[in-house]
């Protein structure tokens, strides 16, 4: 399997995976190991001031020594998101950012104007940006133009698990585009994930169906095979689509019986 | 004077964002957090020489999980 370049930097794992969401920090922890992802992301958010903020989840992150990638989860304007994105780079010492801006809470589908906003501005600040959006082929285009070091459509919504909503529209954005094309939100289970591969994008970004999982670690194992996989079926380019069937053992050589049946 | 801190206002008699971050048992060699004061900023180097003036907003945020 080759290997994921996203702005000169390689991955070996085409699996990107959050941090959100799992029921307790070990098994974080043991399912992030079992995805064999490199890339794993973090959102920002104030501190709490009151008293401990629970576990230190960054150690365990870093412990591992994974590739941590800030986002700006929940921001809903391109300023909250640009203060975001610095506020992530001080706080981790990395000019990669998962840029998301939202339109609405109920189904945080990107705002687009807002995003294009946010990625002019934070590319202009040196940002490596990664950008979640709509499966809009325009969109992404215009976000690798404006020199975004990924595009990142949405599959389905966040946190649906409703799989791969428009593969169509992911096709024509991987021709339109010369940057990776990264799968955001909507894998629900492992042929989703496979089926996007298929499909050709270079990686996908997930979180709930690993941690929402009954058995998340078992989950975080069977995305892994899913993507290598879907990716290796990819290279090796499927055979062509038939109406009618056309028998794979060979017709000359058969028998012939005499008579009918008895 | 008055500050707002992460949405709360509070009164302090704290000159710097360093001495303010120590009563939160915040230091600059902690990993994951940073500062912004009115939507700037405040790189770790300045911290010990950030004046605050009343009125400013402070937000402090932590790395944490996100997907």
């Amino acid at each position: 399997m080759s290997a994921l370049t996203i702005a000169d930097q390689a991955f070996t794992s085409r699996l990107i995976v959050g941090s959100a969401r799992f029921p307790d920090p070990k098994t974080m922890r043991d399912s992030l190991r079992a995805s064999g992802a490199e890339m794993v992301t973090v959102a920002i958010r104030r501190a709490n001031l009151t008293g401990k903020d629970g576990e230190d989840i960054l150690s365990y992150l870093k412990e591992d020594n994974f590739f941590l990638l800030p986002n700006t989860a929940g921001c809903y304007t391109a300023k909250e998101a640009v203060t975001t994105a610095r506020l992530a780079r001080e706080a981790l010492g990395t000019n990669w950012i998962k840029l998301e801006v939202i339109g609405d809470d109920e189904t945080l589908f990107p705002d687009v104007p807002e995003l294009l906003k946010a990625a002019e501005q934070l590319l202009l600040d040196d940002f490596i940006v990664l950008p979640y959006t709509n499966d809009d082929p325009i969109t992404c285009r215009k976000l690798s133009d404006m020199g975004c070091a990924a595009v990142m459509p949405l599959g389905a919504p966040i946190g649906s698990g409703m799989g791969i909503r428009n593969p169509y529209n992911l096709r024509i954005i991987r021709e339109q585009v010369d940057v990776p094309v990264i799968v955001d939100a909507g894998v629900g289970t492992a042929s989703d994930a496979a089926i996007a591969m298929e499909l050709g994008m270079d990686a996908v970004l997930m979180n709930s169906a690993i941690s929402q999982a009954r058995h998340p670690v078992q989950m975080a194992g069977a995305m892994r095979k899913a993507i290598e996989a879907g990716r290796a079926a990819f290279e090796a380019g499927r055979m062509p689509r038939r109406l009618y069937a056309s028998a794979s053992s060979p017709m000359g050589g058969r028998i012939e019986v005499s008579g009918t049946d008895e | 004077m008055k500050l707002t801190i992460n949405g709360e206002e509070v009164e302090t008699d704290t000159e710097t964002l360093s001495t303010l971050l120590q009563k939160f048992d915040m230091s600059g060699s902690e990993k994951g957090i940073a500062v912004a004061v009115n939507d700037t900023v405040i790189t770790r180097d300045q911290w010990n020489s950030y004046q605050l003036n009343s009125d400013d907003h402070i937000e402090i945020i932590r790395a944490t999980q996100g997907g």
